[in-house]
């Protein structure tokens, strides 16, 4: 139960690039990836901008060997996903209990919303095969069974910390002796009801989004997919290639304070963040960079900001949002920002936090403002909150 | 480790929720979808709250409400919820606002309620908990993985009293197109004849049961919850018995010392032949019970089998609305679940006396 678990491989794609290589690249030239809206047919173009992915569905399903009629989520999921698993080299993988354990929050609904089209008017109308895979489950699905993986998988949805559960998930099947390989992240794609949904909120700058800082006004949108490749101890020490790093620390707490919005006190996150350093067995002081949840809103911002406050204080580590080169990823961003985190460790880096000005009033801290190489970073903790007050915390420590 | 069941309570087409006779009265429909019985949500849920939520969250913090008054416990240690279509009622409702307003003007509160996690936070918000709380959505394994997380937290020893539920909603528009998808029969029939014609189609349904599990023996325990299992797409039958076999083996249990097989037997000709078959192998010696009968068939409906075996067990009683034939035992100490879910997903779960 005690038993380490490795981070062995990774993927990602974003609206900053379409693999590791290229989102690196991006932060390199602290490059945003937002973008007034492209790809959807939407009344919102050019109202706010978006931080899409470069490729449309049949550019993604040429990327991925794969049917362009699958919904734009399995496709991203599938693309960043193989790549964790190939980057991992694991050659004997079919000798391994191996899961893919993947998190969403909209499925297939960029089909749904065209099959409902029809189907509001006369409920024998719409092409059923946009339906047919409506549920968050099925993309999942379609990518094991593409990958190969059937020893186990599962789905979670817990809005914007989706993701960042499915790893601790994931570890936690390795951790329990239940699985040797888990394939872990998640993955979503922007859709009109997600867009039409978060503005009905009023909670999206119509501006590139400004993370922690005091003029900052809303999130902008992204999509993606972003996956680790967790392995046992036992696994690790089978691979050639050297490890990324492990997950020492993890927490899921609840705010349990509002459907939506967090507590001024950041009382969830607070508790997300100590729990994961009482898991990892670490001292704030231990912790080299904090990727933020950091979505741009004006209560998010000040919940998670006042409960590192709280648990920090009056030493801050550097941290800054990446929020600000992808938007908001929604239920990929777990995995997403996963990724990054173990990105930083291998590479020393610091991600910078894109079009901070203003520090905010109640903050004695501000977030890093450029792109930093060759730190020394043995321990990130990565934020990911969510609607429904799902608040976890991951920490990724040097191997 | 030993894993107990405190306590459990399911909202279902059924008059299964409070304190009713033990399915002695089955409820008959004549339709192919079977809608759960509400109780009286006043006596679980603020009246000023009750209108804004949507069925789903209704039925899924009712039952984890009285899940938890059944065990006189008012703080669970962990929240987990099991849904494959998560809140159906209020995505349905955005996305045909959206496309009948054309984006314009729309009401926040569907959208906020949309999300899957939503049953789950509710729960947490009404009880002020602040504890692990995760929701799991694959399908027709979505409660079977909600309990592995559960078990999982329990075995690391960190928590307990964990609450856990599978809840999925049936709505006006999921069953048109569930229908058009040959999910459920063209006519309607008695679903307590369910089992009589062999034919295409199930009968749809919904429902909410939560469970309350502790790792502490207690005499009012309901049942031990030995073990859980799930495997995907079996080639053969040959291979599910297999699969069957090596988890009881696992568990030190013969097929002999089961008491009770509870199978997801549906109604439809093809879901139902996996059944068929293994009645003549594996199960060929055991007393069997089915429930898609009396709840319908839905992804998270394991979640009322399991609510039936702990009461049969406790009770020590098997309905004779769910006995598939004559029952010698009336008082199993041994009940073996086995779903599937259009062949693709299989679970296990193997419930014994305290």
């Amino acid at each position: 139960m005690s038993s380490t678990v490795y981070v062995a491989g990774v993927g990602v794609i974003s609206a900053i690039g379409n693999n590791v290589a290229e989102n690196l690249a991006a932060f390199e030239r602290e490059e945003a990836g937002m973008t007034e809206i492209t790809l959807i047919d939407t009344k919102l173009h050019g109202i706010v901008p978006v931080a899409e992915v470069k490729l449309n569905n049949a550019e993604l399903a040429a990327m991925a060997g794969f049917s362009s009629q699958q919904s734009r989520t399995t496709l991203l999921s599938l693309i960043a996903a193989r790549e964790a698993l190939n980057d991992a080299e694991i050659d004997n993988l079919s000798s391994l209990r191996t899961g893919f354990v993947s998190a969403n929050t909209v499925g297939g609904m960029d089909k749904s919303e065209n099959f409902f089209i029809e189907f509001t008017k006369n409920n024998s109308k719409g092409k059923l095969r946009d339906v047919f895979d409506h549920e968050c489950g099925s993309m999942t699905e379609t990518v094991a069974d593409v990958l190969g993986i059937t020893d186990y998988m599962t789905t979670i949805s817990t809005a914007c910390s989706s993701s960042a559960n499915a790893v601790f998930y994931a570890a936690r099947l390795i951790k329990n002796d239940m699985l040797d390989v888990v394939v872990a992240g998640g993955a979503d794609s922007l859709t009109k009801f997600t867009l039409n949904g978060f503005n009905t909120l009023m909670i999206l700058d119509k501006e590139f989004c400004k993370p922690f800082d005091d003029n900052r006004d809303g999130l902008n949108l992204g999509e993606g997919a972003g996956y680790v490749v967790l392995v046992s101890e036992k696994v690790a020490k089978t691979l050639s290639k050297p490890m990324y790093g492990k997950l020492s620390g993890y927490n899921n707490s609840n705010d349990a304070y509002h459907q939506t919005a967090s507590s001024p006190d950041g009382t969830g996150s607070y508790l997300a963040m100590q729990g994961a350093l009482k898991k990892s067995g670490l001292q704030p002081a231990d912790i080299d960079y904090i990727n933020l949840h950091g979505t741009g809103t004006p209560n998010n911002d000040s919940a998670e900001g006042t409960a590192i406050k709280r648990l920090f204080g009056p030493h801050y580590p550097p941290m800054s949002s990446t929020k600000s080169f992808t938007g908001h990823t929604l239920g990929a961003s777990g995995g997403v920002e996963a990724v990054f985190a173990v990105l930083a460790i291998k590479n020393g880096l610091i991600y910078p936090n894109l079009r901070f000005e203003t520090p905010m009033k109640e903050l004695p801290f501000t977030p890093e403002k450029h792109f930093l190489k060759g730190q020394k970073i043995d321990h990130v903790l990565s934020n990911s909150f969510g609607f429904g007050g799902n608040c976890t915390s991951l920490i990724f420590s040097a191997s | 480790m030993k894993i107990y069941i405190r306590s459990a309570a399911a909202i279902s087409a059924q008059k299964t929720f409070g304190d009713v006779p033990f399915l002695t009265e089955p409820v008959e429909y004549q339709e192919t979808r079977l809608k759960a019985i509400e109780p009286d949500y006043k006596d679980y849920i603020d009246p000023k709250l009750i209108r804004r939520m949507s069925h789903i969250i209704k039925m899924g913090v009712a039952a984890a409400r009285e899940c938890l008054n059944r065990a006189q416990t008012d703080m669970p240690g962990a929240i987990i919820t099991g849904t494959a279509y998560g809140c159906l009622e209020d995505t349905i409702t955005f996305l045909t606002r959206m496309i009948e307003l054309e984006e314009e003007m729309l009401p926040p509160t569907a959208f906020i309620q949309s999300t899957h996690n939503t049953v789950a936070a509710q729960i947490a918000l009404m009880l002020q908990c602040h504890e692990y709380n995760n929701t799991f959505v694959h399908k027709g394994i979505s409660f079977e993985s909600a309990l592995l997380d559960a078990i999982m937290l329990l075995k690391e020893g960190k928590t307990d009293n964990i609450l856990v539920g599978g809840t999925d909603e049936m709505t006006d528009a999921s069953f048109a197109i569930l229908t058009r998808l040959g999910l459920y029969k063209r006519w309607p029939l008695s679903n307590l004849a369910l089992f009589n014609t062999s034919s295409n189609g199930s009968i749809g349904g919904e429902g909410a049961a939560f469970f309350l599990l502790t790792d502490k023996p207690n005499s009012n325990n309901l049942a031990e919850l030995i073990a859980i299992k799930t495997f995907y797409k079996p080639t053969t039958i040959k291979n599910t018995e297999l699969n069957i076999n090596a988890f009881l083996l696992a568990n030190s249990v013969k097929i002999e010392d089961i008491d009770l097989v509870i199978t997801g037997r549906n109604g439809n000709l093809r879901n139902d032949a996996v059944y068929d078959a293994l009645n003549k192998l594996l199960f060929a010696q055991n007393a069997k019970a089915n429930y898609k009968h009396l709840c319908g068939e839905y992804p998270t409906s394991v979640s009322f089998a399991l609510w039936l075996a702990a009461n049969i067990i406790k009770k020590g009683v098997v309905p004779a609305i769910v006995a598939e034939r004559d029952i010698k035992s009336q008082t199993p100490k041994r009940i073996l679940i086995y779903n599937h879910y259009q062949n693709n997903y299989h679970s296990l779960m193997l419930v014994s006396a305290c």
